[in-house]
């Protein structure tokens, strides 16, 4: 097949505003944390891009402080004027949407493309949605009034630095609690520069505060007595060291933590749609997403056409520099993912795992990893079990819908699935039976502030999103 | 010369006394380990010798929920809510014996008050039966999403709960318990009030004779400190409701129970005569939701 060779669109990084300099946002204004001073890097070349002034344990008091100084205030604000704080936000960020989009695929390493249509958007959209719920919570099924928890801290991933700080931030805020955040210390900037977006849009000091740090300091929020409620996405792992951190504290929590989606592709699937949708559901984002479908099982009377259609539209894919608005896949965000991806996919092979790639040039510098898609894996394999967290598919084949279920479900994990089928009440059977919190019906890797996402079983608990993602902050 | 023996009124009949057993995958079962310890009433007086369950009866009570479960689900709401209703129209029927048990198990003072416990709990049966098949309505929803999809979320099972069910209210407070859990379609494995058995033993009995199936409700009698801990970091269990444990012991539990992200219910009253509300509902259901294309 004829490779379309494209010249290079590169969105300009000065667009970005990049900083030399970051501190951290506590009470409403900007400061050096006591921690050390780290440089984030730019994953696509190893480059750093800033220096940021990191939190120490005496800033997460003093945020907490700040937080509980202004909860009352903040709580007994009418819903109305809260709202208009959240709908501020929500334009600035849409105001500044090509800076963001810009920054963040710095920082994460994300394509442009990804940032400027899905992130930023999407956050934005997210802090909208909630705005307007500011003033209807009594509307909302929770009781006829409806109470804020308190503080609540946050600690959120790497993979969509501004849209988890924005699905984070906004509910928490439109039903009245105040906020510390944490981001992914390999990716600050974006939520950093939220936080001059939440000080421009004059919000009271100490309703939203803003941490960069590292797991030490994601600790110390989970740990500290002036907090009410832990909101936490990220791994499994810590998930369950956060649920033992606060058991007999009294402290709320939702956790949104990792998933091993699979992804059903029956025989009579519209099957270039669905091989669209396998590309997107793992390789969207470089497979830096909990609910990437990771696992594709395909119907053996199809795997064949599935899997060498899967790999002609693979080797159209373009890897390269985040910032090119043509590029499909772009850096890992950080050298310790990489090494992660490299020991499991190594694993992969060593257990007996067929390996295959697109021939694809890997830039000299930076963290990259070559879309991998494994064939003749069994489900004992580590591969078909463990999160991957990168481009990385596995493909495992069934017969029969009873043998489909029963292979997606076996795991611990149950965030997404993916069900690929023109007949409809096998959709509804399936969306039945898959034991998971999103699933994606001849679609996959949908979001949208008004849809609940979230997982089952040790995918975590509590949803975002909807009507749903307020009770997680509101007092019962 | 022997004196003739003076004739008696006729002697009392004997009563046929019950073995208290467990009640696990719909059948009754003695403790595996053989155990049993004594149940008192409120007077001190001996009522009868319980079950003590161990961990093996535990893990037995988990494994015939955890088989229950999907056919539970599978039933349709309208056949849930039936099935609930039942248990009440069964309970009614017993409603003498259970005052009875309740006034001697001590849960209502004065001993007066005790049918009027057992009335309540009765009610609370058609209260949550009712909800079976409303509970996805009021929390489900259609999410109107910027895009063409189609998208709904709707409440599911959590699967198998863990329920420590309250101390002080043997048959109220237990009905209270159990009755949201399997009501949105999840099975339960439940230990009695540690003190007071008796009535949730009876329970099980009209839960055997209620449509119920095999497994959907498993009962446990025994310590609570030896069961609990077992049920909390059950790898098969998905949720678990700590309202019979003391404070002082809930943290552990709630520490073990991370071990598969459990989901962790700790009441925020036991007030079991107020209106119930939604809120244990709630607890033991997963969100869902479904996206997918309009187009032609």
């Amino acid at each position: 097949m004829a490779r379309f060779e494209y010249a290079p669109a590169p969105e300009s990084r000065d667009i970005g505003r990049l900083k030399e300099h970051y501190g951290i946002f506590v009470d409403g204004a900007f400061r050096d944390g006591a921690g050390e001073a780290v440089k984030t890097i730019n994953p696509a070349n190893e480059e750093p891009l800033a220096e940021v002034a990191e939190a120490g344990p005496s800033d997460v008091d003093d945020a907490v402080r700040a937080a509980r100084r202004a909860f009352s205030p903040w709580a007994a604000l009418s819903g109305r004027e809260r709202a208009k704080y959240l709908f501020r936000i929500a334009r600035a960020i849409q105001e500044r949407s090509r800076e963001l989009a810009v920054l963040e695929s710095l920082d994460n390493g994300k394509p442009i493309k990804e940032s400027r249509d899905v992130d930023v958007p999407l956050a934005a959209a997210h802090f909208f949605y909630y705005a307007g719920w500011a003033d209807k919570l009594s509307y909302a099924g929770f009781g006829p009034d409806p109470k804020p928890i308190g503080v609540a801290g946050q600690i959120i991933p790497w993979n969509f630095p501004l849209l988890m700080a924005a699905w984070k931030i906004a509910p928490a805020l439109a039903c009245g609690n105040t906020v510390i955040l944490k981001p992914a210390e390999t990716t600050p900037l974006t939520a950093l520069t939220l936080a001059e977006i939440i000080a421009e849009a004059d919000l009271p000091p100490g309703v939203v505060n803003i941490l960069a740090g590292g797991p030490e300091i994601g600790q110390a929020i989970v740990e500290h007595d002036g907090i009410d409620k832990i909101a936490f996405t990220g791994s499994t792992e810590v998930g369950k060291i956060i649920q033992r951190t606060i058991a007999g504290t009294g402290k709320r929590v939702s956790l949104e933590l990792g998933g091993k989606a699979a992804n059903i592709i029956f025989e009579d699937a519209a099957l270039d749609q669905a091989i669209e949708g396998i590309v997107n559901g793992i390789f969207f984002n470089q497979g830096h997403v909990c609910c990437a479908g990771s696992r594709l099982l395909v119907q053996e009377s199809v795997a064949d056409e599935v899997i060498a259609a899967l790999q002609a539209r693979l080797m159209t894919l373009r890897l390269g520099d985040p910032l090119d608005k043509n590029t499909d896949i772009g850096a890992i965000n950080s050298a310790a993912q990489l090494a992660r991806i490299r020991e499991l996919t190594d694993s992969g092979e060593a257990e007996g795992a067929e390996r295959w790639s697109p021939p694809c040039e890997i830039p000299e510098r930076g963290y990259w990893f070559a879309p991998t898609v494994f064939t003749h894996v069994s489900q004992a394999n580590t591969i078909a079990r463990e999160e991957i967290f990168g481009p990385v598919l596995s493909v495992l084949t069934f017969r029969t819908p009873a043998e489909a279920v029963e292979k997606a479900n076996n795991t611990p994990y149950g965030l997404s699935a993916g069900i690929w089928t023109e007949k409809g009440s096998r959709i509804l059977w399936f969306a039945q039976q898959l034991r998971a919190g999103v699933i994606w019906a001849n679609t996959f890797n949908r979001f949208d502030p008004g849809s609940p996402f979230g997982g089952y079983k040790e995918s975590g608990f509590g949803r975002e999103g909807g009507r749903h993602g307020l009770e997680a902050y509101l007092a019962h | 010369m022997p004196t003739k023996a003076k004739p008696s009124k006729a002697p009392e009949r004997l009563r046929v006394r019950k073995t208290y057993k467990l009640y696990i995958g719909g059948a009754f079962p003695r403790s595996e380990s053989g155990r049993s310890y004594p149940v008192t009433g409120s007077d001190g007086a001996l009522l009868a010798q319980a079950a003590q369950a161990s961990r093996k009866d535990v893990r037995d009570a988990v494994v015939a929920a955890r088989k229950a479960q999907p056919g539970w689900a599978k039933a349709t709401a309208y056949n849930r809510g039936q099935v609930l209703y039942r248990v009440a129209e069964m309970l009614d029927g017993r409603r003498e014996q259970f005052a009875a048990e309740v006034a001697a198990a001590g849960d209502a003072v004065p001993n007066s008050k005790a049918l009027f416990t057992v009335d309540a709990a009765i009610d609370r049966w058609v209260w949550y039966a009712g909800w079976a098949d409303k509970y996805a309505q009021v929390v489900g929803a259609s999410n109107p999403v910027a895009g063409p999809y189609f998208n709904f979320s709707l409440p599911e099972p959590t699967g198998v709960v863990g329920v420590l069910a309250p101390q002080d209210s043997s048959l109220l407070g237990l009905v209270s318990v159990v009755a949201p859990v399997i009501a949105t379609g999840n099975t339960a494995v439940v230990v009695a009030s540690e003190e007071r058995p008796l009535p949730a033993v009876s329970l099980a009995e009209v839960l055997a004779t209620s449509d119920l199936p095999g497994g959907v409700v498993n009962l446990l009698t025994g310590r609570v400190s030896e069961l609990a801990p077992w049920l909390a970091s059950h790898r098969d269990v998905n949720a678990i409701d700590l309202t019979g444990v003391a404070a002082e012991a809930r943290p552990e539990l709630q520490r073990a129970a991370a071990d598969n992200v459990k989901r962790v219910y700790l009441p925020s009253h036991t007030d079991w005569d107020a209106d119930p509300g939604t809120s244990r509902l709630a607890a033991f259901i997963e969100t869902k939701t479904v996206w997918h294309p309009i187009g032609v």
